[in-house]
């Protein structure tokens, strides 16, 4: 066969191929496996939340606790967990850290993510209660200023009042939205006293059956409106199923895209066969002409050239397929994230080489098996 | 003796612009089984063009045509390329075997195209080329082997389907004095089989090697000397 005689040609030939193959595997793995990356992250932060944001009107600037209650005492939310923040010092054994973000918080969060805690114990209901000065502090506080030292039990100072450090935060990694390395989280109600902030300004709501929220979205947004008078401005619901249905959407248009740009190299290779096959039938003109002699008919002399042209694009397919799954491992062992090549993905990527071999096969085949064997023999 | 080719008033135009170029005219010609014919003529007389009709490679502009029964006239390129699998063995000028393929794959080319099982097509190959007396270069690729060697390649592969008419052109054209003689030699050999065999030529001492010559000059067939 006259692939193997034209070794360097043909490699050429199927580089574009190779290098087609190659960059959409790697794009729709790595794409993929960013995307399953950072919606699991989002699951995690909650694929049955919805987030209340509220700006407020100038008269009421924020959700008090009877609006939360409402909120909570609705059907399908389990618990909500409101959030009160400020930024304030943070001071142990005379180490200042200026600027740290306090939160307040209720035991539903932490009852929502069991993987929250790192060590010592969650917020509790009594806490909440009794307005205890206690306080969950985040990874990277731990690092500056309990360094060998076990924070747990330890006083440190919240906006000139002492707290006990109850419990340490796991360390977030990667995309992590929303990192709570540098946050201190304390009660709610104690922030409410103690933060001189009066309103809750962020409220999760937690779903029981993610299939109603729709329903759900709309009960929160009817207590809302009675809350600020019926001024939509004054507040947003994100319902998170939604955030990550659209993020994933998002996603999936993207590595179509991305898979798209790579797809044009692909018939930039396709076209790169058809010119090998035409050079090669002219080359090869004595050849047709003499199996059309012998008695070829033009289909077997089509199927000839097709054959060939296929076995060109599908060696490059499968070579693109190896090339482009290193490269993705590669690619995903630099970024850290967990890559799987699909079984999907192998039979698009060596469907579409075949039928890249198929389709710019076809005319030089065509032209070949209608060559007139006279003129063919008579060419040399 | 039943008939192999049968050609009345067989005419071929070539068209140069309006220009028309009666290549063959009105040629007659009947060659019967077991028959060894030259055709005779110099370069331009249209014997090519006769080969090419007779070898079913080119169709005639008028006439009739009739191969071993077959009317050409009326046969797609389908139906051709059937008959000349089946009918016609071709040797050539310049052997054109194919040069990535050994002796013995060169010989099998023709039944691929005759719906004959790879191991059947090796075997007949095989024992085609002992024939010819080329059974120890069965795997060599024919730039290994010397002129003669590739014209007994070429000549085994024209035989391998069995053919009812060897046509070969100019084949002796590439060789020389020693070694064209000697495959001159084999095709008589090969008629004294039974072989029915047209020869192609502009060479008189060629011809001479056949039981019958016809003459083809500007495109005008007429009967030779036969010669013992």
């Amino acid at each position: 066969m006259n692939i193997t005689k034209n070794k360097l040609r043909s490699i050429l030939t199927m580089l574009g191929i190779v290098i087609g193959v190659a960059s959409i595997i790697a794009l729709i793995t790595i794409v993929q496996g960013a995307t399953n990356n950072i919606s699991n992250e989002v699951i995690k932060l909650g694929g049955n939340k919805i987030f209340i944001n509220v700006f407020g009107t100038p008269l009421k600037q924020g959700l008090t606790q009877y609006d939360a209650e409402q909120i909570a005492a609705l059907d399908n939310i389990s618990g909500v967990s409101p959030t009160i923040s400020g930024k304030t010092a943070v001071i142990y054994n005379n180490k200042v850290l200026k600027d740290i973000v306090v939160e307040g918080k209720n035991e539903v969060y932490f009852r929502a993510d069991p993987e929250l805690l790192s060590s010592g114990r969650a917020i509790n209901i009594l806490d909440l209660g009794s307005k205890n000065q206690v306080a969950v502090i985040g990874s990277n506080i731990v690092r500056e200023l309990f360094f060998g030292i076990n924070p747990i039990g330890e006083k440190i100072i919240i906006n000139g009042m002492t707290y006990t450090v109850i419990g340490t935060l796991k360390e977030s990694t990667g995309f992590s939205l929303g990192s709570t390395n540098d946050t201190v989280i304390i009660p709610y109600t104690t922030a409410l006293r103690c933060l001189g902030v009066e309103n809750i300004s962020t409220l999760d709501a937690y779903l029981e059956d993610t299939n109603l929220a729709d329903q759900t979205v709309l009960e929160i947004k009817g207590i809302l409106n009675q809350a600020f008078n019926y001024n939509e401005d004054a507040y947003n619901v994100y319902n998170m199923g939604d955030i990550i249905d659209s993020f994933q959407s998002i996603m999936s248009m993207m590595s179509m895209l991305l898979a798209g740009i790579a797809a044009i190299s692909l018939v930039v290779g396709g076209i790169g066969i058809m010119n090998m096959m035409l050079v090669s039938i002219t080359e090869r003109t004595i050849e047709i002409g003499l199996r059309k002699a012998l008695g070829a008919t033009p289909f077997a002399i089509r199927l000839q050239f097709i054959i060939e042209s296929i076995i060109l694009s599908l060696i490059g397919g499968i070579t693109g397929l190896v090339l482009g799954a290193l490269l993705s491992y590669l690619l995903a062992a630099i970024i850290g994230i967990g890559v799987s090549i699909s079984l999907s993905t192998n039979i698009l990527a060596v469907g579409f080489s075949a039928s890249v071999g198929i389709v710019f096969g076809y005319m030089p085949a065509r032209k070949a098996s209608r060559l007139n064997p006279i003129d063919a023999l008579k060419s040399l | 003796m039943s008939e192999i080719v049968n050609m009345k008033n067989i005419c071929k135009s070539y068209y140069i612009g309006d220009q028309e170029i009666q290549v063959l005219k009105n040629i007659n010609l009947k060659v019967e089984e077991g028959e060894f014919v030259s055709v005779l003529g110099p370069s331009g007389s249209g014997k090519t063009t006769l080969m090419n009709i007779i070898g079913c490679l080119d169709m005639p502009t008028s006439g009739k045509y009739i191969l071993c029964g077959n009317d050409i006239s009326e046969m797609n390129e389908i139906e051709l390329a059937r008959v000349r699998n089946k009918e016609i063995g071709f040797v050539f000028q310049s052997f054109f075997l194919l040069p990535r393929l050994t002796a013995v794959q060169n010989v099998e080319l023709p039944l691929i195209y005759s719906d004959i099982p790879q191991k059947e097509r090796r075997k007949k190959a095989e024992v085609m080329l002992e024939r010819v007396g080329l059974a120890d270069k069965m795997n060599n690729l024919p730039n290994q082997l010397s002129g003669g060697q590739q014209q007994r390649v070429a000549i085994a592969r024209a035989l391998v389907t069995e053919p009812s008419l060897i046509l070969a052109d100019e084949p002796t054209g590439a060789l020389d004095q020693k070694t064209g003689t000697s495959i001159i030699e084999y095709f008589e050999k090969l008629n004294a089989e039974g072989k029915t065999i047209i020869i192609i030529t502009h060479d008189i001492k060629v011809a001479a090697h056949a039981n019958r010559t016809v003459n083809i000059l500007d495109g005008k067939l007429t009967e030779g000397v036969v010669s013992g």
